[in-house]
C-alpha cells in the first residue's frame, strides 16, 4: 500500500473507531485456512454483534413463550419485547405509526405479500407492472407470477453501462396502465443507489404505486419512508446485522387497510365461525401464525445497535472506503469493475479477463477471504453485462482498508495462479 | 493448499482445452447448464455402433468444469457406451466420497482434490452428466446440475 492510502486509511479509520466495532462481531475473530477472516460477503448476510446474539440468547433463556395469547407472564414479557421491535422500526423507517409495519420473513416475503394480497385484488387483464433491469429474482419472479396469472404485462426500465437506471426511458413507459412500479432501493449486484424519490414521484404522478425493495439500501443509509412517499418499502433483518428469517413490510396504512389477507391461522383473526371469519387490524391481519419471536426480538436488539453508531456515521465511513476499494481495484490490470454508478453503496462487482468468478472465490477463500461468486440472483444483470457470473466484494461498516488491501493481495495470487 | 485443487494438469487443461470445438458430423449433442455459475456447455459425440469413435466440447466455465471436460474427452475415445458410463460412476464416487482413489481412473484422479470443496463438485460434474444425458437420450437435451 502507498504512503498516500496509507494515510487516507489511517484518517478514515481513526475517525470511526472501527477495531472498537470489531469487537462486537465475534464472528470476525478467527482464522479460516490459517489466514485471519477476511468478510466481504454482508450484501448476502452481515454478521450478528453480541447484542443480537445476547437478545434472542436471552429470549430463549428468560422470557421464552408465544405471544399475542397467554395472560401469563412470560407471554406479557415475549409479547412487549416482540412488539418493541415495531417501534424500533417505526423508528429506522420514520414511518407514521407502527402499525404500518408488518413482520415478514424478509424482502421476498415482503414482496411477494404485496403481489398476492395487492396484486390479485387490483391487477386486471391489460394493466402494467413496471421493474428496473437490476432487480434482484425476488423483485422479478413475484411480478412475473401475478401478470401471468392476471394477464397483465411487465414492463422494465433499461440501464446504461455503468448500471444506472435511464429514467426517460422510464418516463416512456409510464402510461395509465401502469399499477404498480417495483425497483430496488441500492442493487444487490450493481451497488447501484437507484433515486427512487424521483421513481416514487413519476409512478404517483401516472398513477401507479411504487413499491421499492430496501433490502441492500437500509444497512448503509437513512431511510425515510414519508419523505419517499412510498407506498410500500421491504427490507431483511439479517442484512442489518439481526437474524435470518425475519424482516418487515411497510405499507402505507389505507392501502394496507383495503387489501385482503395473505394468510389465513391465528393471529390474523378477530373471530372465527364455521359461517365466517372477521379478520383482525393492519398489521395483525398479514401475520398468520406463530412468528420468529426470537428474530423479531433480535431484529429489535439490530435496530437499536445501528441506532447506536449512528446510520450516519457508518454512510460516511463506508462511503470512504467504497472509494478507497474502487480506487485499488480500478488499478489491476485485468480486471473490470461491473457497476461502476456515479451513486454506490457497499458493492465491488468484478469480471477478471480469462478467470471464472468460481476459481477467484476459491483461492480467495483459501486466503480467509470470503466473497460471493455468481449471478447473485440476478440474471437478467449478468447478461446485459454480457458476463456468466462476477465476483462481489460487498462491504459493511465493520470492514477496513486493510481487508481491501487483503483482497488485492489475493486477486494479485488469483493472476499468479491462472495466467 | 489450493494446489491441491488446481493441479498443474487442471490448469494445463483450463488454458488449453483439448477436443474444445464444434463437430458437424456428431451423431449425439446434449447441453449442460449450471445456473450456480452460469456454466454451460454442449457436448458433441461420434458413435459407431456402440463405440464412442469421436468426442468434443464447446462451453464456457471455471477452470474446474473445463478442465473436466477436457480430460474427460480424452478419457473416452475408444470406449463402449457402458464402459464411459462405468468410468461417469467412478468419476462421481472420486468426487464425491471419501472411498479410497482409484488407479483405472487415469489422469481423471487430479480432480480428486475437488472432494475438499463441495460447493465445486458440480462444476467438474457438469461435462459428465452432459454426457449421460448424450449417451442415454439422444434428443439434444439440456441438463442442468440444478
Amino acid at each position: 500500500m502507498s504512503t498516500l492510502t496509507n494515510q487516507i486509511a489511517a484518517g478514515f479509520d481513526a475517525v470511526f473507531d472501527v477495531a472498537k466495532i470489531r469487537e462486537d462481531f465475534p464472528v470476525l475473530k478467527q482464522n479460516i485456512h490459517g489466514r485471519p477472516l477476511v468478510y466481504l460477503d454482508s450484501a448476502a448476510t452481515a454478521q450478528k454483534p453480541f447484542a443480537v446474539i445476547d437478545a434472542i440468547r436471552r429470549f430463549h433463556e428468560v422470557d421464552c413463550a408465544n405471544i399475542h395469547r397467554g395472560v401469563h407472564e412470560l407471554s406479557q414479557r415475549s409479547t412487549a419485547a416482540y412488539e418493541e421491535t415495531r417501534v424500533k422500526a417505526r423508528r429506522f423507517l420514520n414511518s407514521k405509526t407502527k402499525n404500518e409495519l408488518i413482520f415478514v420473513r424478509g424482502t421476498t416475503e415482503g414482496i411477494n405479500l404485496v403481489s398476492s394480497s395487492w396484486g390479485r385484488k387490483n391487477v386486471k387483464a391489460g394493466d402494467e407492472i413496471v421493474i428496473s433491469a437490476m432487480e434482484h429474482h425476488s423483485n422479478i419472479v413475484p411480478w412475473q407470477m401475478l401478470c401471468e396469472e392476471k394477464d397483465a404485462k411487465l414492463r422494465v426500465i433499461p440501464m446504461n453501462d455503468r448500471g444506472e437506471l435511464l429514467l426517460e426511458e422510464y418516463e416512456k413507459l409510464l402510461n395509465p396502465r401502469t399499477r404498480m412500479v417495483a425497483v430496488a432501493h441500492v442493487s444487490n449486484a450493481l451497488g447501484t443507489i437507484n433515486p427512487v424519490q424521483q421513481i416514487i414521484q413519476m409512478a404517483h404522478k401516472a398513477g401507479a404505486l411504487a413499491l421499492i425493495d430496501g433490502a441492500q439500501a437500509v444497512p448503509h443509509m437513512k431511510v425515510d419512508v414519508q419523505a419517499l412517499d412510498a407506498d410500500f418499502y421491504t427490507f431483511s433483518g439479517h442484512k442489518i446485522f439481526g437474524p435470518t428469517g425475519i424482516g418487515v413490510l411497510y405499507g402505507k396504512t389505507r392501502l394496507l387497510n383495503a387489501m385482503p389477507p395473505y394468510q389465513g391461522g391465528g393471529d390474523m383473526i378477530r373471530t372465527v365461525t364455521f359461517e365466517k371469519t372477521t379478520y383482525n387490524d393492519v398489521p395483525y391481519k398479514f401475520e398468520a401464525g406463530t412468528p420468529n419471536i426470537a428474530g423479531g426480538i433480535g431484529m429489535g436488539a439490530a435496530f437499536d445497535y445501528m441506532a447506536q453508531i449512528g446510520i450516519d456515521q457508518i454512510a460516511a465511513y463506508e462511503h470512504e472506503l467504497l472509494a478507497y476499494g474502487t480506487e485499488a481495484l480500478s488499478q489491476i490490470p485485468g480486471l473490470r469493475l461491473i457497476g461502476t454508478a456515479r451513486e454506490k453503496a457497499s458493492v465491488l462487482s468484478f469480471v477478471m479477463e480469462g478467470i471464472h468468478p468460481h476459481d477467484i472465490g476459491t483461492v480467495l477463500d483459501k486466503q480467509g477471504i470470503a466473497v460471493r461468486t455468481g449471478h447473485h440472483c440476478a440474471q437478467p444483470v449478468m447478461d446485459w453485462f454480457g458476463v456468466p457470473a462476477t465476483t462481489r466484494a460487498s462491504l459493511a461498516f465493520y470492514n477496513t482498508a486493510a481487508e481491501i488491501d487483503a483482497l488485492v493481495a489475493g486477486i494479485q495470487k488469483v493472476k499468479e495462479i491462472f495466467s | 493448499m489450493v494446489h491441491d485443487l488446481y493441479q498443474e494438469i487442471i490448469l494445463d487443461h483450463s488454458k488449453r482445452p483439448r477436443n474444445c470445438h464444434p463437430m458437424d458430423d456428431a451423431t449425439r449433442k446434449a447441453e449442460g447448464y449450471n445456473p450456480l455459475c452460469g456454466d454451460k456447455l454442449k457436448l458433441f459425440l461420434k458413435m459407431e455402433g456402440d463405440i464412442v469413435k469421436d468426442v468434443s466440447f464447446v462451453g464456457s466455465g471455471c477452470a474446474i468444469s473445463t478442465a473436466s471436460a477436457s480430460l474427460m474427452t480424452e478419457s473416452l475415445k475408444g470406449k463402449t457406451r457402458d464402459e464411459a458410463l462405468k468410468l461417469l460412476d467412478k468419476f462421481h464416487e472420486l468426487l464425491t466420497t471419501d472411498a479410497a482413489v482409484r488407479e483405472d481412473l487415469g489422469k481423471l484422479v487430479v480432480f480428486c482434490g475437488v472432494r475438499d470443496y463441495p460447493a465445486r463438485v458440480k462444476c467438474a460434474t457438469l461435462a459428465w452428466h452432459t454426457l449421460k444425458s448424450a449417451l442415454t437420450n439422444p434428443d439434444e437435451p439440456v441438463v442442468s446440475t440444478e
